[in-house]
């Protein structure tokens, strides 16, 4: 098989067809939304958040099949996480549970478009409890420098 | 006299990037033409030859460099003239392609005539060069944008046509000749017909007829039509915009500069003549005589003789790519109302995911959109796999194609 089929390995596959945390969260705590204008992929991730904990997230929308895997992980191992902890995810975090670190960039959007939604949506729920000018800033500013 | 099939298999060698290869020396099968089509040696050389032999700015000077640019330059305007049938050459506006041809008539025409409650109406299968500039017209000002809805056969529902021109308020109906999803041929003299009798203007977006089939401007009646360069051979950047001269000579300029006056003094100016009216500043020189080297090679082929062979690729991809598991093709099967663009689905398998598998044998298909979202939504799906073909395309390339997606098939386990 080419060199390009292999990336579609089992869990890519499993994951596209049988997402995990797939869905709804009706009384979320925040909720974003972002697609991809290139590709047309569109994710919502719906977070509920106790004591700064998640604990509960999921995700819904329409994406190809590294999109959905990804979003599958993702979600996975930020549940359970404090809001620190989730923020400070990385892509790589998610690239390597799936074996996709040396996807080419076209592609690396369609991975790492949950990612996005998720720190947007973080972003966007740390930003309503801040009063100090200075921390939004720096919350601008961390928002800006992602991919 | 060389066989038809020879005729085009033979023309593989002037596309010098044709023998190249991609992903572990695999051939190159390129079915991306919808999009942009590669160039043969023909454009390429006259484009070197320009700048090598002839560079000077147009149309001012008259050393003898300029006069070979500027003559160079005109050539292409009859060659287009000839190659559609235009009979005024003074209507044939080079733009940097369809879109801003559109986006040209939409500000120049639609800013002196488009009033509160007019209407300008297009169809689902447009590509968003031929919505977005109407949005924004209509928007700006306070008039509305209906559409021509289309079956599932792909092909557009012209009672609807009938609908809102009985309402007396349509300026405009604009189309795409050809749609660049679907394929689908546009049954353009009903639609004229129809506007013709309510007194409404008609626009045709050719970007995705014209390289593929002979269009004749003067039978078709229209008043507006655009159509790109680089969908036929020609580079990018290189578009025209025809027109009446009747109706552009009712519109504003477009951009002010160099080359669209005739006086300017400090706080008025009067125009040029048409088409340098439309023509401001520098234009692209270089590629409108690159533009008239594709033409060239064009009408050696014979129009129709391309019609035939895409018919004749398209014919055969339908058949193979209905055998492939899971499978599904868009718009309509009947050969005579599609050109060479093959939409697709399969079941539950993305075509981004599509594109990156097929990509590892070496083919280029397009997945995605493809700048037609109102059409996504009519067809409710958020993307398709695209293959389209052009002259250099064989039926070895479209063998490829299905052994591809037969492992698409098998690693989503179809």
């Amino acid at each position: 098989m080419s060199g390009n089929a292999d990336i579609y390995h089992e869990m890519i596959v499993d994951y596209s067809r049988n997402p995990i945390n797939y869905g709804e969260i009706e009384n979320h705590d925040v909720t974003f939304h972002d697609s991809n204008p290139l590709c047309g992929d569109s994710i919502d991730i719906d977070i509920k958040i106790d004591e700064n904990k998640i604990t509960d997230i999921k995700f819904h929308g329409k994406g190809c099949a590294i999109c959905m895997a990804c979003s599958s992980v993702l979600t996975e191992i930020t549940k359970g996480k404090s809001i620190d902890e989730a923020r400070a995810i990385e892509k790589n975090d998610v690239l390597s549970e799936l074996g996709l670190e040396h996807l080419q960039a076209v592609r690396i959007k369609c991975a790492l478009l949950s990612l996005k939604v998720l720190k947007s949506a973080l972003y966007t729920y740390i930003g309503k409890n801040l009063t100090d000018a200075e921390d939004v800033d720096k919350l601008k500013t961390e928002a800006d420098n992602l991919y | 006299m060389q066989s038809t099939e020879s005729l085009f298999e033979n023309l593989r060698k002037d596309f010098p990037i044709l023998k190249r290869t991609v992903r572990d020396n695999k051939r190159l099968v390129y079915l991306d033409n919808a999009s942009t089509t590669q160039k043969p040696n023909q454009v390429i050389d006259a484009i070197t030859d320009y700048y090598q032999n002839h560079n000077a700015n147009i149309h001012r000077a008259v050393y003898a460099l300029a006069e070979e640019s500027t003559e160079a330059y005109e050539a292409t305007r009859d060659k287009i003239a000839n190659f559609i049938n235009i009979k005024n050459r003074q209507e044939i506006i080079f733009v940097r392609g369809t879109t801003e041809a559109i986006n040209l008539v939409a500000y120049s025409w639609g800013r002196p005539h488009i009033k509160e409650g007019d209407i300008i109406v297009t169809t689902e299968y447009e590509h968003h060069s031929n919505i977005v500039p109407w949005q924004l017209l209509t928007q700006e000002k306070g008039a509305k944008l209906e559409y021509i809805r289309m079956d599932d056969d792909g092909e557009l529902i012209l009672d609807d046509l009938d609908k809102h021109l009985a309402t007396g308020k349509v300026k405009l109906v604009t189309f795409s000749l050809m749609s660049n999803v679907l394929g689908t041929i546009t049954n353009a003299e009903k639609i004229i017909e129809k506007c013709k009798a309510a007194g409404v203007l008609t626009l045709i977006d050719g970007a995705q007829a014209v390289p593929h089939m002979t269009v004749d401007i003067e039978k078709l009646g229209c008043d507006f039509f655009a159509f790109s360069g680089h969908k036929m051979l020609a580079p990018t950047g290189i578009g025209v915009l025809w027109a009446k001269k009747s109706v552009l000579e009712t519109m504003v300029p477009f951009h002010g500069g160099g080359d669209m006056i005739r006086e300017v003094h400090k706080y008025e100016a009067t125009w040029n003549d048409l088409p340098y009216k439309f023509e401001a500043g520098t234009p692209n020189i270089a590629d409108v005589i690159g533009f008239g080297a594709a033409i060239d090679y064009l009408v050696k082929i014979g129009m129709d003789n391309i019609r035939e062979h895409e018919i004749e690729l398209t014919k055969y991809a339908i058949e193979k790519l209905s055998a492939v598991k899971g499978l599904h093709i868009y718009g309509t099967k009947d050969i005579s109302k599609r050109g060479g663009v093959i939409s697709f689905n399969f079941a539950d398998v993305h075509p981004h995911d599509v594109a990156q598998i097929v990509d590892g044998e070496g083919i280029a298909v397009r997945s995605g959109h493809h700048c037609a979202q109102v059409l996504m939504e009519r067809l409710n799906v958020a993307a398709t796999s695209r293959a389209s073909f052009y002259i250099y395309n064989t039926k070895q390339d479209i063998d490829i194609l299905v052994n591809a997606l037969n492992i698409v098939a098998k690693v989503f386990k179809l």
